[in-house]
């Protein structure tokens, strides 16, 4: 048994597995960390990821185009975000209670659309996934060829992610001003930025890189919807922003961790090892728990996250 | 359409907060069961007939409405302790996981003590779930006052573990070898809460829920432990001034928000299935941090709010019978309600 654990065959697939289960959450978390930026805690991009997903698969089974599958489940996921975003800074609702109720609707709505346009049958239409695109020469390389340069193109496109949102943080305007609302809304509406258009438009981004991420694990991942299919993913992408201190090499770092978990959990399965099949199950979630206690600890982030700003009160 | 009634009810009551509490909770089921019917008529069928087979479900027989009141009863359990929780600013949202902990223990001591008299023997049933809610919300409590650990990861990951521990019980070690599913046996009868009203399955915890409520009503407005929670949620550091220990007072609001949350899962073992059943929570822990927001975390209200719920998940099967809607419609005019509160109630209480 642990000779097979620690063989190269092994080794390999774990590790192209790892950063294939990493991505949806990668995806995730980075539009969630934009949002964040903003001063917008949005809590309810579990739903949207299952939203996301949904919408993902039926347009793709209906029109069989992936491609339009996604774009799609990347809107859908958008028109939430605008939700949240028009709740939470028009109305300077409470965003915990908010982001609950978000998760919550989105996914009694995909299970309500799941069940009126596919029915209830066990029999569950399948997608053909997303082809591995081998990158000539470089995916020979062993172990790390086949995890990094043999993946689906939206890994790939995951991975430039990361150098562009350093880039739009660091060096743009625009990223400067994300940063500014969030860390002191009132100075920054004094400095006239236009602090709720702002906080409006990144949580709409973040809504829809959510939808992306739901969007991704039917169309590269499962081939098939069901509803508890990106379970606990969105709450794991809100541990990764954190974990990452809002920055997206950290963030990185902490989706291939919970990329990893699921990864264990599929090996270990698929190897038949002795232990009772709950428990392989419950194992991302365990690792999740085991991971936030002791690395996502309270404190840092933008200064005023979950603070509506209301502009004509004094504080 | 949202803004426009907003704007309405703004003009209306000329003031946010001259609009009375229960009048603003109305106005939320409205809006949500209007767009719950938004959705019925996307999918081309009637909202009326819906909702009316939903109603005449829930209500229309002493039967229908023995089993409105049997889900209300871990709804209401369970929706006190979010309340409870709320309050402290605690956020949890783990009620689906302490009632499967609850229910486990109470089975446990359902099945496996014997030669108790009935009275004793259910009050230590009920008792173990209790301890086994509260013993899963004293890590993430802890956790959250000692390391700043967010409660709402730890209480959510919680349930999916729970949840599968309960499933591997019922493949292993408890299953019942005769049944073919994965059921427990039955309890022992000396564990059965009592049946009120005759030919139906409304037992007395729907009665003890609805007693704990006014208790806990009391507890909450005339306690010093009751102060000291409203105290610590409503601003922390004011309260850790006025010389209150914030941190005791989180984890003892915590294990009480547990414990119902425990108490609900053995009520519903104890006085429903006679049984330990996979799934045999629908969702009542997420569905009552509905129940306790539409509430507004009040005690009497959400005894309510946990009927008007309850009656949803009892009437919607018939609502699918009758009119072809899915039943996770009303996991949509849950979504919708919450939505709602944060928008309504909670603006008019600042921080909160």
């Amino acid at each position: 048994m642990l000779d097979q654990i620690f063989s190269v065959v092994f080794l390999t697939g774990f590790l192209a597995a790892t950063l294939r289960m990493a991505t949806p959450i990668l995806i995730t978390a980075l539009g969630e960390m934009i949002a964040e930026r903003s001063g917008i805690l949005n809590l309810g991009i579990e739903g949207i990821m299952v939203l996301g997903a949904f919408v993902g698969f039926w347009v793709s089974y209906q029109s069989g185009d992936l491609w339009q599958g996604f774009l799609w489940g990347g809107l859908a996921g958008g028109i939430i975000g605008a939700l949240m975003g028009i709740v939470s800074v028009r109305f300077h609702a409470n965003q915990i209670v908010t982001g609950l109720g978000i998760w919550i609707l989105c996914q009694g709505l995909s299970s309500f659309l799941n069940r009126r346009i596919f029915g209830i049958s066990s029999v569950r239409p399948q997608l053909p996934t997303l082809p591995a695109i081998p990158i000539p020469g470089l995916s020979k390389i062993p172990i790390l060829g086949e995890t990094l340069f043999n993946q689906n193109i939206i890994v790939y496109g995951t991975l430039l992610l990361i150098p562009l949102f350093i880039y739009f943080l660091r060096q743009t305007s625009w990223g400067l001003h994300l940063s500014a609302v969030g860390e002191n809304p009132r100075a920054a509406d004094a400095a006239g930025l236009r602090v709720e258009w702002i906080r409006f438009l990144a949580t709409t981004f973040g809504g829809m890189m959510a939808g992306w991420g739901g969007a991704y694990l039917p169309i590269a991942f499962y081939g098939l919807y069901t509803d508890d299919l990106a379970v606990g993913r969105g709450w794991m992408a809100i541990a990764v922003v954190a974990f990452g201190r809002w920055s997206p090499l950290g963030m990185l770092a902490g989706a291939l961790i919970f990329g990893a978990s699921s990864a264990l959990q599929y090996r270990l399965q698929a190897m038949n090892f002795p232990l009772p099949y709950q428990f392989l199950l419950m194992l991302p979630f365990l690792i999740t728990l085991i991971f936030v206690v002791l690395f996502v600890r309270g404190g840092g982030g933008p200064a005023a996250l979950a603070k509506p700003y209301i502009r004509t009160q004094s504080e | 359409m949202l803004q426009k009634i907003v704007l309405w009810t703004h003009k209306r009551t000329s003031n946010w907060q001259q609009m009375p509490d229960w009048l603003s909770s109305l106005l939320v089921i409205l809006l949500a069961f209007l767009i719950g019917a938004l959705f019925i008529i996307a999918i081309g069928a009637s909202p009326l007939a819906a909702y009316g087979a939903l109603l005449r479900a829930a209500f229309g027989s002493v039967n229908g409405f023995a089993e409105t009141m049997i889900k209300a009863c871990p709804l209401l359990l369970a929706g006190l302790g979010i309340s409870l929780a709320y309050r402290a600013q605690f956020w949890n949202i783990g009620a689906e996981g302490q009632i499967y902990a609850g229910g486990v223990c109470a089975a446990i001591v359902g099945l496996y003590l014997h030669g108790l008299p009935t009275f004793a023997h259910i009050t230590l049933t009920l008792l173990a779930g209790m301890i086994g809610g509260a013993l899963l919300g004293f890590f993430p409590a802890l956790f959250k006052v000692r390391l700043g650990v967010n409660e709402m990861i730890t209480t959510l990951m919680l349930n999916y573990v729970v949840i599968q521990v309960v499933a591997y019980l019922l493949h292993g070690p408890l299953r019942d070898q005769a049944s073919g599913i994965t059921i427990s046996p039955q309890l022992l009868k000396s564990a059965w809460l009592p049946i009120v009203v005759e030919r139906t399955r409304f037992h007395l915890g729907v009665l003890l829920a609805v007693g704990l409520a006014l208790l806990i009503h009391w507890f909450i407005y005339r306690t010093v432990l009751g102060y000291q929670i409203r105290a610590s949620g409503e601003n922390r550091r004011a309260a850790r001034v006025g010389g209150i220990r914030v941190n005791w007072v989180i984890i003892w609001t915590v294990l009480l928000s547990s414990a119902l949350a425990g108490l609900a899962g053995a009520v519903e073992v104890s006085g429903v299935q006679h049984r330990l059943v996979e799934d045999f929570s629908p969702g009542y822990g997420y569905l009552a941090i509905a129940v306790a927001l539409l509430g507004n975390l009040e005690p009497v209200r959400v005894i309510f709010s946990s009927i008007l719920f309850a009656a949803l998940l009892n009437g919607a099967d018939a609502m699918q019978r009758a009119a072809a809607v899915p039943v996770p419609v009303i996991y949509v005019i849950e979504g919708v309600v919450i939505v709602l509160v944060a928008v309504s109630i909670f603006r008019r209480k600042g921080s909160l």
